[in-house]
């Protein structure tokens, strides 16, 4: 590097450092720890124990808990007991609840990444080993708190009870899917589950569910908005502009970074991972931040429950860095073995969020290893039967879509005379080649 | 009144009648914005209504696709069109997206209030006319007022739409039309006839062009500033032009466009923004396809130089009268 540098003909020696006694510029460019073939080590990984972390008031002022923002919140210990502050002492039911809808979204990941793979529909993004970050909020937040989701939290769906048929309407962009086959599977929408659309442009939900709270503020409402991102995306202007906004305005939202070291092929540390934590950066914008084992459901139920508290009494908003793994590819058009250690996510330290979980319900005596299979057994059946369901209404590229000419409708409430005259054109056209 | 006034009006008129409409950006609230179209409203609606926004445009369009998914009407002001680009992908990508992508379920009702134009030494960032931009994105429609009355009338239609619009104004016509030439005392709206702009509620539609000069020589279709040079152009050459003010770029009066082009047989389009790729290169296909045979000469463009926007330079970029009449007489030869 430094060799090009000092042979760049053109640029002036002097300013290059040749004259001067000073040691040459060096640029930094972060590397992860293991690539392919390496055997992954997170032995040195600095994992405080579960309960250690204070639990401060809600309406704590952000100045006051800087330590939360580097620490982790851990409710679940490495026995599956629930310990500390931050335990949120939650019914069997509810618990049960949680370990129901963690397994179901792991099922449907299996099953529709399965679909993608047998060509029934085009893609797919599985949520493997973050289950616990969108399912674990979702319980904590009423069912009218509106989320602004990025493309992994499909958990918030299942856990609010939403149909999987739906969902999988949507992912073979068949005739029952309502978004009428324009969006990239997985891209859903359910206004009537309090999830608003998914777009594919990363962050750029994060503004808008601070808009979204301000409105519910601005009218004196009660509910609130919480938003969701990876780490990767928070190198994105709008991250900045929405905790800008939050701060300023005190919006009654919750920002979610769902740090599971991966953007891609690139490791968290192209989006500042190397320099300090991601809920730290709540603290430059006066807004309460918090880490959280983010596969430890009860501590990411806990960590939601106090900012929801907090956004409702006023106090403002918070940011939560969930920490977790991305156990699988980024989709199904990504292949992790070409940039990371294939053995990463057996070694990662936190362990799997559904696993903990069950683990914790065994201890209290409210479930078996019997009844878990069961359950798993139970909750295959019934995701091939929606799939089964779900493939008679169409599978991609079968024809069962939406009539073509629908893919003019609701580009504006009412069709300007162009997209009339197109929409006809292209109808004329078919028709002329006898199709 | 004169445009800035109406502009206030229409917002006035509209926050009264509606209480989902709300007023945001950079300095629109307790000063009034840095035009002062948005003076008094704080006063009069409260700071939950109108306020003052961080300087973060693509915060601010955000925040407004946020707010329009609750059910609120936001009216979110961009303080010069030149720094609309921060805000592009939450515009593109999401506002004109959004009702489509949710196939309805969620619908993004804002207008978006933004000076443009040159002809006021603004330089390359006070001075671009970015509509070529937005008429090129599906999904929201783009406005440009060139009169008091039509800025409160058409505003007022804006925000009330339900789809996401852009609402463009002239800045160099906001105290006054501008006839071109630069070298004279600038004059003020009092006495113009679209000056009269009533003080209560009322809309000019979207999607309707205004024939400001009926004639048969030439069909002249242009917006904004452009008008008024036209118009003035026009006069001065005594030639017989039929001039249209398109109002909306989109949805676009293709019937008036159509209708006076057959009629005359010969089309100029002026419009300040740059040419490759300008709004001006849609209007000319259009043309061309549906006239063809009822054109008589070649359609001329005049418009901005495909540079950045000059300052000292400014009286020769701005497509003003002489380009205007050695284009018209051009048109007429053929």
């Amino acid at each position: 590097m430094s060799d090009r540098i000092d042979s760049d003909a053109g640029r002036d020696g002097a300013a290059l450092g040749s004259g001067r006694n000073l040691p040459p510029l060096r640029l930094h460019v972060p590397e992860p720890k293991f690539r392919p073939g390496d055997t992954a080590d997170f032995s040195d990984f600095d994992i405080p124990p579960a309960g250690a972390q204070a639990r401060p008031d809600e309406v704590a002022q952000p100045g006051e808990m800087r330590d939360l923002a580097y620490g982790l919140v851990r409710v679940l210990d490495e026995n599956g007991a629930a310990v500390g502050p931050w335990d949120p002492k939650l019914p069997a039911e509810t618990l049960l609840k949680m370990l129901r809808a963690m397994a179901l979204t792991r099922a449907f990941d299996g099953r529709m990444f399965r679909a993608q793979r047998q060509g029934k529909t085009s893609f797919y993004m599985k949520s493997t080993g973050e289950e616990a970050v969108s399912i674990g909020a979702a319980l904590a937040l009423a069912s009218d708190d509106m989320c602004f989701p990025s493309y992994r939290q499909q958990g918030i769906l299942i856990a609010r009870g939403w149909p999987i048929i739906d969902m999988m309407n949507q992912i073979y962009s068949n005739k029952g899917d309502r978004l009428k086959g324009r969006q990239l599977p997985i891209m859903y929408s359910a206004r009537e589950a309090g999830f608003f659309s998914i777009s594919g442009n990363l962050t750029t939900q994060y503004p808008q569910a601070v808009g979204w709270a301000m409105a519910s503020a601005a009218r004196g409402d009660t509910r609130i908005a919480a938003t969701w991102c990876g780490e990767g995306s928070t190198a994105e202007g709008d991250f900045h502009s929405a905790c800008t906004f939050a701060s300023v305005y005190r919006a009654p939202v919750i920002m979610n970074v769902v740090n599971n070291q991966w953007a891609i092929s690139s490791f968290s540390g192209f989006a500042g991972a190397e320099a300090t934590t991601f809920a730290a950066r709540a603290i430059g914008y006066g807004i309460a931040g918090l880490r959280v084992d983010g596969n430890d459901a009860l501590a990411v139920y806990a960590a939601t429950r106090w900012a929801a508290d907090r956004a409702r009494s006023n106090a403002g908003p918070t940011l939560i860095e969930h920490f977790t793994y991305r156990v699988e590819g980024h989709s199904t058009s990504d292949d992790p073995s070409a940039y990371r250690s294939a053995d990463e996510a057996s070694h990662w330290p936190l362990g799997d969020p559904i696993a903990r979980l069950k683990k914790h319900c065994i201890g209290l005596g409210i479930w078996d290893e019997e009844r878990h299979a069961a359950m798993d057994k139970e909750l295959a059946e019934m995701v091939r039967d929606a799939a089964r369901e779900a493939e008679k209404n169409g599978i991609l590229g079968h024809g069962l879509h939406h009539p073509m000419e629908s893919m003019f409708e609701d580009v504006f409430e009412e069709m300007p005379w162009h997209l009339r005259e197109q929409q006809q054109a292209m109808l004329d056209e078919w028709k002329a080649a006898g199709l | 009144m004169n445009m800035i006034q109406a502009i206030n009006s229409a917002l006035d008129v509209m926050m009264g009648r509606d209480p989902d409409v709300v007023v945001m950006g950079e300095d629109v609230g307790y000063f009034g914005g840095v035009f002062r179209a948005t003076a008094g409203l704080q006063q009069k609606y409260g700071n939950h209504r109108v306020f003052d926004t961080p300087i973060t445009e693509c915060g601010i369009i955000g925040v407004a696709v946020g707010m329009g998914a609750y059910g609120l009407r936001p009216v979110p002001e961009i303080q010069f069109a030149d720094y609309i680009y921060p805000a592009l992908d939450q515009l593109v990508s999401e506002a004109a997206r959004l009702r489509y992508r949710s196939a309805g379920e969620f619908i993004s009702p804002m207008t978006v209030r933004s000076p443009f134009g040159g002809g006021i030494f603004g330089g390359q960032t006070h001075s671009q006319s970015p509509e070529g931009i937005f008429t090129h994105v599906s999904g929201v429609k783009t406005v440009i007022p060139s009169t008091p009355y039509d800025a409160k009338g058409l505003l007022i239609a804006a925000i009330e739409d339900n789809d996401p619009t852009i609402f463009f104004e002239p800045k160099r016509i906001y105290n006054g039309p501008f006839d071109g030439h630069y070298d004279t005392p600038a004059k003020s709206w009092a006495g113009h006839e679209q000056a009269q702009v009533p003080t209560g509620y009322y809309r000019v539609p979207l999607g309707e062009a205004r024939v400001t000069r009926a004639g048969e020589a030439l069909t002249v279709l242009c917006y904004g500033t452009m008008v008024h040079v036209v118009e003035n152009t026009v006069a001065e050459m005594g030639v017989d032009a039929e001039i249209l003010d398109l109002r909306t770029l989109v949805p676009l009066d293709i019937e008036a466009i159509e209708r006076s082009v057959r009629k005359t047989g010969r089309c100029l389009i002026v419009h300040e923004a740059t040419r490759t790729s300008g709004f001006g290169a849609e209007l000319m296909a259009q043309v061309q396809e549906r006239c063809f045979y009822h054109l008589e000469a070649p359609i001329e463009r005049v418009t901005g130089f495909d540079t950045p926007y000059p300052h000292s330079l400014e009286w020769a970029y701005f497509p003003g009268p002489v380009r205007i009449r050695e284009a018209i007489n051009k048109i007429l030869k053929d």
